[in-house]
């Protein structure tokens, strides 16, 4: 046994067990985090105060989601969703998959580059990307059963996010190339930020590989899943 | 000046509007939730902590038991939005490509504008306070488009709030939890136990337990920063970089990026996984997980070879 104390490590535990067990998120955070507090023996009234100090602190997050969803919600009203999806049927080339390429190579380039606003889940995501790519398989298939649709909107959010990732870190002013910096630093290892941002650019061109692949099949699957949803129907290549 | 405090005080009225609505539709366990939602961010520097963690718990209570449920909305019959397309045209995508535009238009160039002990933008949040102003332009914008009203801005903006419900504050508490992990010192022990625990004497054995370590451990904090501190101090320093005289900035690069893998894996990572899960209406809150395992997992195969490859 080691010969130290192994219960701050409750948390995790109680936060692994309850995903397991499917309970709701926030209620298994919030079991964690007392549970957390008790293993160190914090008295509830410090309990409280960490969690409410803590939860001050980053009042910034939810900020990046909440502030574009009033010109979101007011543009889907008049029509946003259909004005994209109407745009990306006249482009006859445009397949689901295509389209997604297209996208990632856009979201990790310009992230690269410094410019991590340019996507996003509530500005770009959901009025403009998912419903374009919907669009695109309707086109082909003239219709869109809704496990089809669900599909096509978490492969959305998953190309946002993987171009978001690996073409953030390269950007050598990005805050976790700083933050690796300081850490190696702070251990006694002195290294160049410019090496660090560099020495990410083979995983970020594996990163647009593997998923620039997934991307390129994505239709063919679709196509699989669609036949299989509905086999009584007649196709039209 | 655009500071965080003013961008708080938007998203206070903004919780305020969704408590308002969902009060009226007689959702009062909503409406409960979005209030103190509200009050934490309109008073929250002003009250005594051990109250906001008591609101904390409050909403984690009321969300964890199902008692924030979504509302209808009414929108327009589909015939109006087609005539509203036909009428706007392409001017409708001007306010919603407004927003990473202006942001980052602000972020590279209004930044600077600035004068004595003032300046528009907040230096220390550039990127939100710059979304703070280009979300406002832009709500002018469609304002003036769409011929509505401001109020029908706020119910917009809260059909889109409830329509993600409690998974709005999950990346928050999750981020707080990480704080309290941090105050109980489970980093000191995790770094402790690994390296009681392990003692590797093959490089490339080294290597695949830094980068599944970094993916493990972030998949279980939800952020690879976090994760990198702790992993970094406890397997690859010692063993990477000291034992087998790897190079350090390959292994931060790589191993960072290994955490990255983690993040697309897990639910703790929430304002990734789970809340454009349900932006975009999922019935299956992991969906998006299940969407990038694939790509994260032949990821992090390939980060081990070229970290074993280049490092050495």
């Amino acid at each position: 046994m080691p010969d130290f104390s192994l219960w701050p490590l409750l948390g995790i535990a109680v936060v692994m067990l309850g995903f397991l067990l499917k309970f709701n998120p926030v209620l298994v955070v919030t079991v964690a985090a007392f549970a957390t507090g008790m293993a160190v023996k914090m008295p509830v009234l410090t309990w409280l105060e960490s969690l409410g100090t803590a939860f001050l602190k980053t009042r910034n997050l939810p900020l990046i989601l909440l502030l574009p969803l009033a010109v979101i919600g007011l543009l889907e009203r008049h029509g946003l969703r259909e004005k994209a999806q109407g745009w990306i049927q006249n482009i006859k080339a445009a397949t689901t998959g295509r389209l997604l390429l297209v996208y990632l190579a856009l979201r990790e380039s310009t992230a690269a580059a410094g410019l991590t606003s340019l996507g996003g889940h509530p500005q770009m995501v959901r009025p403009l990307l998912s419903p374009m790519a919907e669009a695109a398989f309707e086109q082909k298939h003239q219709s869109l059963p809704d496990k089809i649709k669900y599909k096509i909107r978490a492969m959305s959010a998953a190309t946002d996010n993987i171009g978001l990732f690996f073409g953030e870190d390269i950007f050598v002013a990005f805050g976790a190339i700083i933050l690796m910096h300081t850490f190696l630093r702070e251990s006694g290892i002195e290294t160049d930020p410019l090496h660090i941002a560099l020495w990410g650019i083979p995983t970020a061109i594996a990163a647009f590989l593997i998923h620039g692949t997934r991307l390129l099949r994505f239709d063919a699957y679709l196509a699989r899943q669609f036949k299989a949803q509905v086999p009584q129907e007649q196709h039209h290549d | 000046m655009i500071s965080m405090a003013l961008l708080y005080y938007v998203a206070a009225v903004l919780f305020f509007a969704v408590a308002f609505f969902s009060a009226k539709d007689k959702r009062y366990s909503s409406a409960l939730f979005w209030f103190s939602y509200g009050l934490i961010f309109l008073l929250g520097d002003f009250m005594p902590p051990a109250l906001v963690g008591a609101l904390v718990v409050l909403m984690a209570l009321v969300a964890g038991f199902g008692g924030v449920k979504g509302g209808t909305y009414p929108t327009l019959e589909l015939q109006q939005r087609l005539d509203s397309v036909k009428r706007l045209g392409n001017r409708l995508f001007i306010p919603a490509l407004m927003i990473p535009l202006l942001t980052v238009f602000s972020v590279l160039v209004l930044v600077h504008i600035q004068g004595d002990g003032w300046s528009l933008l907040d230096p220390k949040n550039a990127t939100l306070s710059a979304l703070g102003l280009a979300a406002f332009l832009a709500i002018l914008a469609a304002l003036h488009l769409t011929r509505e009203k401001p109020t029908q801005a706020l119910k917009e903006s809260s059909r889109l709030i409830e329509a993600i419900g409690w998974a709005f504050l999950l990346p928050q508490l999750l981020a707080t939890l990480g704080l309290l992990f941090n105050q109980a010192g489970v980093g000191e022990t995790v770094s402790q136990l690994t390296s009681l625990y392990l003692n590797l004497n093959h490089p490339l054995l080294a290597v695949a337990c830094y980068a599944i370590g970094m993916a493990l451990f972030t998949i279980i904090m939800g952020n690879a920063f976090a994760a990198f501190p702790v992993i970094t101090a406890g397997i690859g320093i010692p063993l990477l970089v000291m034992q087998h005289g790897g190079n350090p900035a390959i292994m931060a690069a790589i191993g960072m990026f290994c955490g990255y893998c983690g993040t697309l894996l897990t639910p703790m990572a929430a304002n990734f996984n789970i809340v454009p899960a349900a932006l975009l209406e999922l019935p299956d809150k992991n969906a998006v997980i299940k969407a990038q395992a694939p790509t994260a997992l032949v990821l992090l195969g390939v980060n081990i070879v070229l970290m074993y490859l280049l490092m050495f």
